[in-house]
């Protein structure tokens, strides 16, 4: 028996920096982690005595819970900041706010903010883990494995695997870390959206676009149902939601004459009606609360990777040869 | 009567063509009296420049130096007294300042703050509109008479058509030229990096080179209607270098610049969001790049900017999104120019050292930029072979914000003369304060 | 540390020998209750785990529960060593471990943490009635306190040695070793 080396550094910004060994190392360590809920006593002495910091500039229900609820599972001590009523809402920059922390001695900080490149930025300046929650439309690395556990669940394999990211590519974090995850894994990866909504030179990060949303569903495996902000549509994106249901949405019907039944995942919070239609997401192929059980496993394998990866322990790490 | 003898070294001027080494040139009264070999020293002042390159002193169309309002960033001494130091003798400050130079009175605190200041010669632009908010001219009459010798709305492009088409036809009355940064608002406004695909892998908003390339066209199709004299700022794209190239051979009154950051960098560089990167408009791509460095060999782009913009260090050290733009240039325009284009062999030194003084004057109708007998003694005297390496800390400007940090350098500027008075020269620290360098011409 | 010049200490006839004998005391131990279920701690124990049951249904023909322990998740060391890349699993009967006569099963007991480590995971699975702790080798020198009550056979080892128990499974065959540990 022999321990790891750090099997990830010291953060988790992305999953484009990852190998696809590492991406693997997390899944497969998600694995027992989902088992925990059937305990007697859900709770694991993995992180007994550690400080967790979630640290939320931009409001979030969903990833916030997943998140604590890994972070208790794992015996952590966590603290929540949120954006409203706190510091971080009155105008303190991050560099302060990476100031207080260190200052209190945080082993990890959970980072949700705005802006692209603010978990790097964190990371860059504090000796604590930090895991990206979600910066701006850059990545949202958790997000992107637990849709990735979730597929390996279903398939078995990813190598082959067609995977459609269908809706607002442009500003989704979630589906730039699925494209990276699942091409390193040895997806195919497609995109389909209004073009208005997909980003410049998407094909360069080797995904094949599908004008059409009929294409995309003869084509896939599996959708992955991105959420439509409201607000795309006062920016102008698309003209109207209606048109938005008629042209892209995910509804029975054109499922029904794909040959074959689709996978149908959506990282929430969904809009009914808009992106994916209730029978769809109701539906016998719609793995949605599977993705939120995943999310927590997920999450607490990268929080006990994390904690076990502080580079000078590597060594350590390589050395261990059981007792 | 007071005479400087700068003697044997390399001049060379781009006004005539002239390239002769071991020559020397004679000042006399601040003025340039006579360039030739075995020069007769007698009384003079004798500055030797055996080995060195002897330039007109550069010229920089387009400077924040942040004062009023943001003299945490620089002021109009440092920044005058880095300019001397990166080899600039003159200098023109935008009029972006907290008030906003859009009157006379803020014109003439520029002019007088400048001859305090001892370094380069500073020169105001003035805003184009009142407050640069781009709704009605300001008093160019008045405040060209009060020494502004440009209007532009500092990194704003000119939003309404009507209103750039006035200040064309209207500047004419006047002799100065209209700055303007090409560029389509509406496209533009969200973007903080170049839209492609770094864009696209950061999840930052992207500005598209097409937001130049409209905001470009539009303004040369203005100038060719007006006959109005455009100069355009810190052009970026390869398609808008095209575009100028095309106005030149039409006969519209055109004239442009770039950054050295422009023509060196790309947008590759953002991996990591470091925000030393973060400029207006974006770096471009590696293509733009190469085309942008072709302009500017062809000459269609007449001349390098600085765009120097000193930002406070906090400033920089925020999330991309919240950071603002810019980076200082003064002080290693010539020689990242010189270590990435000339020592490349990808530019001539006489085109570099054309573009950054003989052009630059040129384009703002200014004095300088030359060493024929007559013309103010602004000389640069620079070791073309010394190796160096960036160091933001031994800036002279306030600002530390440079992209270029640890970059090595080969060729330095060793001593910058205004008016025949030297300014600044390495290793040395700045003169003795003393009467001011003698007024513009 | 690599471990040098391997001295066999107990082949496999020793170690089915010993086995059995431990299959016996186990029943001798619990075998009026018949609820009982053997544990193994992964991974070696698990092999253990399973030769006992083999040998007990052989000697009174009945099926013996079984099941998996991973202590990973329990050890106190996490922080000093750092994670293993890959967790094994943890496998319990359905029924759960409430009122359970609990065997659990390892290859060398040498310190006790790994022993302790699994008695809190057990703890957090259920109230099992009683937990009898039953190791194929017992090498000494524990820095807790805890004993066996089963042992296959106790040796006197130098610190600077270790004992490995060989699996056919996951080694090839089935051996108890003895290999001295250059000093790191």
């Amino acid at each position: 028996m022999t321990g790891s080396t750090a099997a990830l550094g010291k953060d988790l910004i992305g999953l484009e920096p990852l190998s696809p060994d590492q991406i693997r190392v997390i899944l497969d360590t998600a694995e027992p982690f989902k088992e925990i809920t059937e305990r007697r006593i859900k709770k694991l002495p993995v992180l007994r005595g550690k400080t967790i910091v979630n640290l939320f500039f931009e409001p979030s229900t969903r990833t916030r819970i997943s998140f604590e609820f890994a972070e208790k599972r794992l015996s952590a001590d966590t603290v929540n900041i949120g954006a409203a009523g706190s510091s971080v809402s009155k105008g303190e920059t991050l560099v302060d706010t990476a100031r207080n922390l260190e200052a209190m001695s945080i082993d990890m900080v959970v980072i949700r903010h705005w802006s692209a490149g603010a978990a790097s930025f964190l990371a860059a300046r504090i000796p604590s883990n930090v895991i990206n929650a979600g910066d701006g439309a850059h990545e949202h690395p958790t997000q992107g494995l637990l849709d990735i556990l979730t597929l390996r669940d279903h398939f078995g394999s990813l190598e082959g695997l067609r995977v459609c990211i269908v809706g607002d590519v442009l500003h989704s974090r979630v589906a730039r870390s699925n494209i990276y995850g699942l091409v390193k894994l040895g997806a195919r990866v497609g995109v389909c959206g209004p073009r208005t909504l997909l980003p410049a030179r998407i094909e360069q990060l080797g995904v094949r676009v599908f004008a059409r949303v009929e294409d995309a569903i003869r084509w896939a495996d599996a959708l992955n149902v991105l959420r439509l902000q409201l607000e795309r549509m006062q920016d102008g994106f698309v003209p109207s939601l209606r048109e938005y249901n008629r042209v892209f949405g995910i509804t029975r019907p054109r499922l029904e004459r794909a040959p074959k039944d689709l996978l149908i995942m959506h990282p929430g919070p969904m809009n009914r009606g808009v992106e994916i239609d209730s029978d769809v997401a109701d539906g016998p192929h719609s793995v949605i609360l599977q993705q939120v059980t995943n999310g927590v496993a997920v999450r607490m394998a990268v929080l006990y990777l994390l904690a076990g990866g502080a580079p000078h322990l590597a060594e350590a790490a390589r050395d261990w040869t059981g007792a | 009567m007071s005479r400087v003898l700068i003697r044997g070294g390399r001049v060379i001027d781009p006004a005539t063509g002239l390239d002769a080494d071991g020559s020397d040139i004679l000042v006399v009264d601040g003025r340039i009296d006579a360039v030739e070999s075995g020069l007769n020293a007698g009384d003079a002042d004798l500055v030797d420049a055996q080995g060195l390159v002897v330039a007109p002193g550069f010229v920089d169309p387009h400077a924040h130096l942040c004062e009023p309002g943001w003299e945490h960033r620089e002021t109009i001494r440092t920044g005058a007294l880095a300019a001397a130091a990166g080899g600039y003798t003159t200098v023109c400050a935008m009029p972006d300042t907290d008030p906003v130079v859009d009157d006379p009175a803020s014109v003439g605190f520029i002019v007088a703050e400048g001859r305090r200041a001892r370094g380069a010669r500073v020169y105001p632009v003035a805003a184009l509109s009142a407050g640069c908010q781009g709704e009605r001219l300001t008093e160019f009459g008045e405040i060209v008479d009060a020494g502004a010798v440009a209007v532009c709305d500092a990194g704003k492009s000119v939003g309404s058509s009507s209103l750039m088409r006035l200040a064309l036809e209207y500047a004419r009355s006047f002799g100065v030229p209209v700055l303007s940064q090409g560029e389509d608002r509406d496209l533009a406004v969200r973007g903080v990096m170049h839209e492609g695909v770094m864009s696209t892998r950061l999840g930052l908003r992207g500005k598209p080179a097409v937001a130049e390339e409209i905001g470009v066209a539009r303004d040369l199709a203005l100038a060719r209607a007006t006959g109005g004299r455009l100069h355009l700022q810190r052009v970026s794209t390869g398609v808008a270098a095209e575009l100028i190239q095309a106005a030149k051979a039409a006969g519209v009154q055109v004239t442009a610049e770039a950054t050295p950051h422009h023509l060196l960098l790309s947008h590759d560089l953002l991996e990591g969001y470091g925000t030393e990167y973060k400029v207006d408009p974006p770096l471009r791509t590696a293509r733009d790049v190469e085309l942008l460095g072709a302009a500017l060999a062809h000459g269609i782009i007449d001349c390098i900017a600085t765009d120097h913009a000193p930002r406070h260090y906090d400033e920089k050290e925020q999330a991309f999104d919240d950071a603002p733009h810019g980076v200082v240039g003064l002080e290693t325009a010539f020689a990242v120019l010189h270590t990435r284009l000339v020592q490349k062999n990808l530019l001539p030194l006489h085109e570099l050292l054309h573009r950054m003084s003989t052009g630059p004057a040129r384009a703002l109708g200014l004095p300088g930029g030359s060493l024929e007998p007559g013309q103010p003694a602004d000389i640069v005297l620079i070791d073309a072979g010394m190796d160096w390496t960036v160091a933001a800390e031994d800036f002279v400007s306030k600002g530390r914000n440079t992209p270029f940090e640890g970059a090595r350098m080969t060729g330095r500027v060793v001593r910058t003369l205004v008016g025949g008075t030297t300014v600044w020269s390495l290793g040395r620290a700045t003169r003795a304060p003393g009467p001011g360098v003698p007024a513009a011409t | 540390m690599t471990p040098t010049d391997p001295t066999v200490l107990m082949d496999g006839a020793d170690v089915r020998r010993a086995v059995d004998r431990m299959a016996h005391e186990v029943l001798e131990k619990l075998g009026g209750t018949r609820r009982f279920v053997l544990i193994g701690i992964q991974r070696r124990g698990v092999d253990l785990a399973g030769m006992i049951s083999t040998a007990i249904a052989a000697a009174e023909g009945i099926e013996v529960a079984t099941g998996t322990l991973d202590i990973t998740f329990y050890r106190d060391d996490l922080m000093t060593v750092g994670p293993r890349p890959v967790v094994g699993e943890t496998k319990l009967p359905p029924s759960g471990l409430d009122d359970m006569a609990v065997v659990l099963v390892d290859d060398v007991l040498y310190t006790g943490r790994t022993a302790r480590a699994a008695l809190n995971e057990l703890m957090d699975w259920g109230r099992p009635a009683r937990i009898l702790l039953c190791v194929l080798v017992d090498r000494g020198d524990r820095e807790l306190p805890i004993q066996p009550d089963i042992v296959g056979r106790a040796l006197q080892v130098l610190a600077n040695q270790r004992v490995d128990v060989l699996v056919p499974d996951i080694d090839g065959k089935l051996a108890v070793v003895l290999s001295a540990v250059e000093p790191g």
